[in-house]
C-alpha cells in the first residue's frame, strides 16, 4: 500500500473529507449501504412490533407503549415503505451498484461523481423526512405503502392523514428526484465508460442488471413523481385529481369527481416495473455468485442477458394485475392476466440456466453459494404464488389476504434479500479486505432461510383462510392463531440470523483473515485489484479480450493483473460540499406546500441553485 | 437535432463515441416524456369530466395562446442559430442568438402568466373543477419547465458576456439546446390536446 501510495494522489483524507463529501464511488456506494442498513433496522423494528401484536394484541411494549389499530396502520405503512424505498432500492443499486459497476467495466469512477453525490444526499435526505412523520403530531401515516386514495388524499381521513401523510408524499418524492439522478449516471457510466474491449455483451451480468435496473428507474420514478405532486396538491391545493364523492366522519369532503383510479394506475405503472427495480439486481448477483462457486462459466450467458432486457420491457404491460378486484372488464383483465403470464417465461429461462450453471460444476459450498442457491429456491416458491395471481379469478380470492403478503415476502425477502446476502458474503472480501467467517455465514444462512420459512409460509393459508392484510386482529373463531403463532417466531427467528450476520460483521473487523485480491477465483475484473481497491481502482485501466477475463477458456489466455502501483500519479478528484447543499434546497422547496408559505420556495429554489452554480462553474478542491 | 464535431473539452474518449453529458441529457429527456406523459394522460382521462364551469371553450383564448406558441417556435429557431453561431466561434452573434432565445422564452411566460391572471378573474382556479386541476398542473408544469430554460440561456448568455463562454462549451450550448427543443415540442403536443382539440 505504501509504494502505491508514493506513486498517486491517495485520495482524500480525514473522515469528513473522506466519508461525507468524498466523490469515491466506492464511497458513495457504502454511504448507500449504511443507508440501507439504518433503513432495514427500522423497518425489521416495525415489523417485530406488528408480529408480537398479532400475538400478544393487550401487550404493553417498552418504547411504543400499546398497540392501537392506528398505530398498527402506521407500522405496516412505515414498514413497507422502508424496506421497498430504502432498504431494496437502495442497497443493491445504489450500494453494490455503485461500488462495483465502474470497477466491473474497467473504469476509474461513475461517469458524474458530483451528481452521484448529490443522489445520495437526496436519498438519505428522504429518509429523514420519512422518519420525521413518526414525530410530527397524528405520528405516521396509515394508508399502505401504496398510498392509495381517497385515505391518502384526505388531511381529515384519520390521525396520521395530517402532516405525517404530507411528510411521507414529500419523502416519495425527493426519493423519485435521487432515485432519477443515480439513473442517468447508471445508464451513462454503462454505455460511455467501459475500458477498451469490454462490449456491451462481454459485461458481467451484475452490470446487465444495473443497467436495466436503471433504464427502468429512469422512467418509472417519472410517473411516481408527478403522482406524488398530483396527490401532494390533491391534499394541500384543493385539486380533486384522486377525491371522488366521499364521506368522512358523516361530513362529504370537498371533490370536484375525481377517481382514485388514476392513482391506482399511475402508481402500478411505476410500482410493477419497481418489482423489477427490487429483483434484477438480485439475479444480476446470482448470476455471478454460481459461476465463481460452480467454477464454469454461467449457462447460456446470452440468453439470460436477453431475459433481463425482456423483463425489463414487459414489466411496463402488466401493471393492471394489481388491479384485477378493481373490476376493470373482462377484456383488460384477459390482456393483464395473458402479459403476466407471459412475464414468467423470461424469468423461469433464467431459473433453468441457473441450474444448469450448477450442473456438474466443481461446487464449492461457501456461504455466498448458499444464499445464491437459496434465492433461487425461495424465488421459484414467490414466483408459483405470483402466476397464481396472474388468473383474475384467482386473484380475485387472493386480493388484500395474507396470500398477497406471503407472495410478495416470497419475492422480496427470499428474492432480493437471499441475493443481496449473497452478494454482501461474496463482495465483503473485496470491500474490506477481509473474510467473513464461513461457518457463522452457514449458521446465518440456515436461520434465516428457516426463519423466512416460518414467517411467511403460514401466511399462505392464512390469506386462503380469509384473513385480511393491513388489519390488526382477527377473530379466534377463524382458526389463523397457531398459523400466526409460528409466522412470528419466524420472524424473530429472522432477527436472530441477523444478529448472526451483525456478530460475522464484527467479527470480521476485529480479527477477519485478512482477505488476498482473489479468495473466490472469481472470473471478472474487480479481482484483478487490491482489496479494498485502491481510490484509483485501476494502475492501469485493463485491456478486456473476453467475457471471463481472468479464466483461461478454450480460445484465451486469463488476463495479467494490473501492476501493484500506477506507473504515473493519478489524479483522484477530492470531495465536494455542494451536493449536499444543493440537496438541501429540496426539502425547503417542499416544505412551503406543508407551511403553505410561498417565499420557503424561493428560499429552497435559492439555495438549490447557489450550489449549482459553485458546483458547475467551480473547480473541485484537492 | 444539429450534429456537433466532437468537443475539444471532451476529456476522454468515450466507449460510444457520445459526450457523457449529451447522453445523460437524452436519458433524462426520456424520463421527462414519462412525466409529461402523466399528467398529458391524467388531463385527457378528466376532459370534459368537470361537474361545474367555466368549461375549456368557455375561456380558453386561442388567438393569444396561438401567438405564445409561434413565440416559443421561433425561440427554438433562436436557439439553432445560437449554436451554430457558437460552434463556428462566432461570439458576436452568440450572445445575440442565446439572448434572443432567453428574451422569447420570458414573452412565452409573460403571456402564460397574463392568461392566468384572466383564468382566475373569471372564476378558474385550479381548486374550482377537474378542468382547472389538470389544466393549471400541465400548463404550469410546462411554464416552469420554460423558466428554468430561461434561467439556464441567461446564464450562458452572462458567461457569454464574461467572455468564458467560446467555441470549447459548444457541447455546453448543444445541450441546452436540447433541452429548450424538448420543452418546446412538449408544448406543441399541450397546445393540440389542451387548445385545439375541441
Amino acid at each position: 500500500m505504501v509504494a502505491q501510495d508514493a506513486h498517486a494522489h491517495a485520495g482524500p483524507q480525514g473522515f469528513i473529507r473522506k466519508y461525507v463529501f468524498s466523490l469515491d464511488h466506492k464511497v458513495i456506494g457504502l454511504q448507500y449501504f449504511f443507508l440501507a442498513l439504518a433503513a432495514v433496522f427500522v423497518g425489521m423494528f416495525l415489523s417485530l412490533l406488528m408480529r408480537i401484536h398479532l400475538i400478544w394484541p393487550t401487550a404493553v411494549l417498552p418504547l411504543v407503549g400499546a398497540i392501537k389499530p392506528e398505530t398498527y396502520l402506521s407500522l405496516l405503512t412505515m414498514h413497507g415503505t422502508i424496506m421497498v424505498f430504502f432498504v431494496l432500492t437502495t442497497a443493491p443499486q445504489g450500494g453494490f451498484g455503485n461500488y462495483f459497476l465502474p470497477i466491473q467495466i474497467g473504469a476509474a469512477d461513475m461517469a458524474f461523481p458530483v451528481l452521484n453525490m448529490l443522489s445520495f444526499w437526496v436519498t438519505f435526505l428522504a429518509f429523514l423526512v420519512l422518519l420525521g412523520a413518526f414525530f410530527v403530531q397524528g405520528g405516521a401515516p396509515l394508508h399502505g405503502w401504496t398510498g392509495y386514495p381517497p385515505l391518502s388524499a384526505l388531511q381529515s381521513a384519520g390521525t396520521g392523514q395530517g402532516l405525517g401523510a404530507d411528510l411521507w408524499v414529500v419523502s416519495i418524492a425527493l426519493f423519485c428526484v435521487g432515485a432519477l439522478m443515480s439513473a442517468l449516471n447508471f445508464i451513462t457510466t454503462t454505455l460511455d465508460m467501459r475500458a477498451k474491449g469490454m462490449s456491451m455483451m462481454r459485461m458481467p451480468l451484475t452490470c446487465w442488471a444495473w443497467f436495466i435496473t436503471a433504464i427502468l428507474g429512469l422512467l418509472a420514478f417519472g410517473v411516481l413523481f408527478s403522482a406524488g405532486i398530483l396527490l401532494l396538491l390533491d391534499r394541500n391545493a384543493g385539486t380533486s385529481f384522486f377525491v371522488p364523492l366521499v364521506v368522512v366522519n358523516g361530513q362529504v369532503a370537498a371533490h370536484k369527481g375525481g377517481s382514485p383510479l388514476l392513482w391506482q394506475h399511475l402508481f402500478w405503472f411505476f410500482g410493477h416495473p419497481e418489482v423489477y427495480i427490487l429483483i434484477l439486481p438480485a439475479m444480476g448477483i446470482v448470476s455471478e455468485v454460481l459461476p465463481t462457486f460452480a467454477r464454469k462459466p454461467l449457462f447460456g450467458y446470452t440468453v439470460i442477458v436477453y431475459s433481463g432486457v425482456l423483463i425489463g420491457f414487459m414489466g411496463w404491460g402488466v401493471w393492471s394485475h394489481h388491479m384485477f378486484a378493481v373490476g376493470l372488464g373482462p377484456i383488460a383483465d384477459s390482456a393483464f392476466a395473458a402479459t403476466t403470464m407471459l412475464i414468467a417465461i423470461p424469468t423461469g429461462v433464467k431459473i433453468f440456466n441457473w441450474i444448469a450453471t450448477l450442473w456438474g460444476g466443481d461446487i464449492r459450498g461457501t456461504t455466498a453459494l448458499f444464499f445464491a442457491v437459496g434465492f433461487i429456491a425461495m424465488f421459484i416458491i414467490g414466483g408459483l404464488s405470483g402466476v397464481s395471481h396472474a388468473s383474475p379469478p384467482a386473484d380475485l380470492q387472493q386480493t388484500d389476504t395474507y396470500y398477497v403478503v406471503a407472495h410478495f415476502h416470497y419475492v422480496l425477502f427470499g428474492g432480493s434479500v437471499l441475493g443481496l446476502f449473497a452478494g454482501i458474503y461474496y463482495w465483503w472480501p473485496k470491500m474490506t479486505g477481509r473474510l467473513l467467517n464461513e461457518p457463522l455465514g452457514k449458521w446465518h444462512f440456515w436461520l434465516q432461510l428457516v426463519g423466512m420459512n416460518l414467517a411467511f409460509f403460514p401466511m399462505h393459508l392464512i390469506g386462503l383462510l380469509g384473513m385480511p392484510r393491513r388489519v390488526y386482529t382477527y377473530a379466534p373463531e377463524l382458526g389463523v392463531g397457531a398459523l400466526n403463532l409460528v409466522s412470528t417466531i419466524g420472524a424473530f427467528l429472522i432477527a436472530v440470523s441477523i444478529l448472526v450476520f451483525l456478530f460475522n460483521v464484527w467479527r470480521s473487523a476485529r480479527h477477519g483473515q485478512i482477505a488476498p485480491n482473489d479468495p473466490w477465483g472469481g472470473a471478472t475484473l474487480e479481482w484483478s485489484i487490491p482489496s479494498p481497491p485502491p481510490a484509483y481502482n485501476f494502475s492501469v485501466i485493463p485491456t478486456v479480450t473476453s467475457r471471463m477475463p481472468r479464466w483461461q477458456t478454450e480460445h484465451h489466455q486469463p488476463m495479467q493483473d494490473p501492476p501493484a502501483g500506477p506507473p504515473a500519479p493519478i489524479h483522484v478528484p477530492g470531495g465536494s460540499r455542494w451536493p449536499l447543499v444543493a440537496a438541501c434546497g429540496l426539502p425547503v422547496m417542499a416544505l412551503s406546500v406543508l407551511t403553505h408559505t410561498l417565499w420557503v420556495v424561493f428560499l429552497g429554489a435559492a439555495i438549490l441553485l447557489f450550489a449549482i452554480y459553485r458546483w458547475a462553474f467551480e473547480p473541485l478542491e484537492g | 437535432m444539429t450534429h456537433a464535431a466532437p468537443s475539444p473539452a471532451m476529456a476522454h474518449p468515450t466507449s460510444m463515441g457520445i459526450d457523457n453529458r449529451k447522453m445523460a441529457f437524452w436519458a433524462f429527456i426520456g424520463s421527462e416524456c414519462l412525466l409529461f406523459g402523466s399528467l398529458i394522460s391524467t388531463y385527457l382521462v378528466y376532459k370534459g369530466k368537470s361537474v361545474v364551469g367555466p368549461y375549456p371553450h368557455d375561456i380558453l383564448n386561442i388567438p393569444l395562446t396561438s401567438g405564445s406558441t409561434f413565440d416559443l417556435l421561433m425561440s427554438s429557431l433562436m436557439m439553432v442559430l445560437a449554436l451554430a453561431a457558437v460552434q463556428r466561434g462566432n461570439m458576436k452573434w452568440g450572445k445575440i442568438w442565446l439572448f434572443s432565445t432567453a428574451l422569447l422564452g420570458l414573452v412565452f411566460l409573460g403571456a402564460q402568466v397574463m392568461e392566468f391572471t384572466e383564468f382566475v378573474h373569471k372564476g378558474l382556479t385550479i381548486s374550482t373543477n377537474l378542468f382547472g386541476c389538470t389544466f393549471f398542473v400541465l400548463t404550469g408544469t410546462h411554464g416552469a419547465h420554460v423558466a428554468v430554460g430561461v434561467l439556464w440561456l441567461l446564464t450562458l448568455w452572462v458567461r457569454a458576456l464574461q467572455g468564458k463562454l467560446g467555441s470549447a462549451n459548444a457541447t455546453t450550448v448543444e445541450i441546452t439546446g436540447l433541452y429548450w427543443h424538448f420543452v418546446d415540442v412538449v408544448w406543441i403536443v399541450i397546445f393540440t390536446v389542451v387548445y385545439l382539440i375541441q
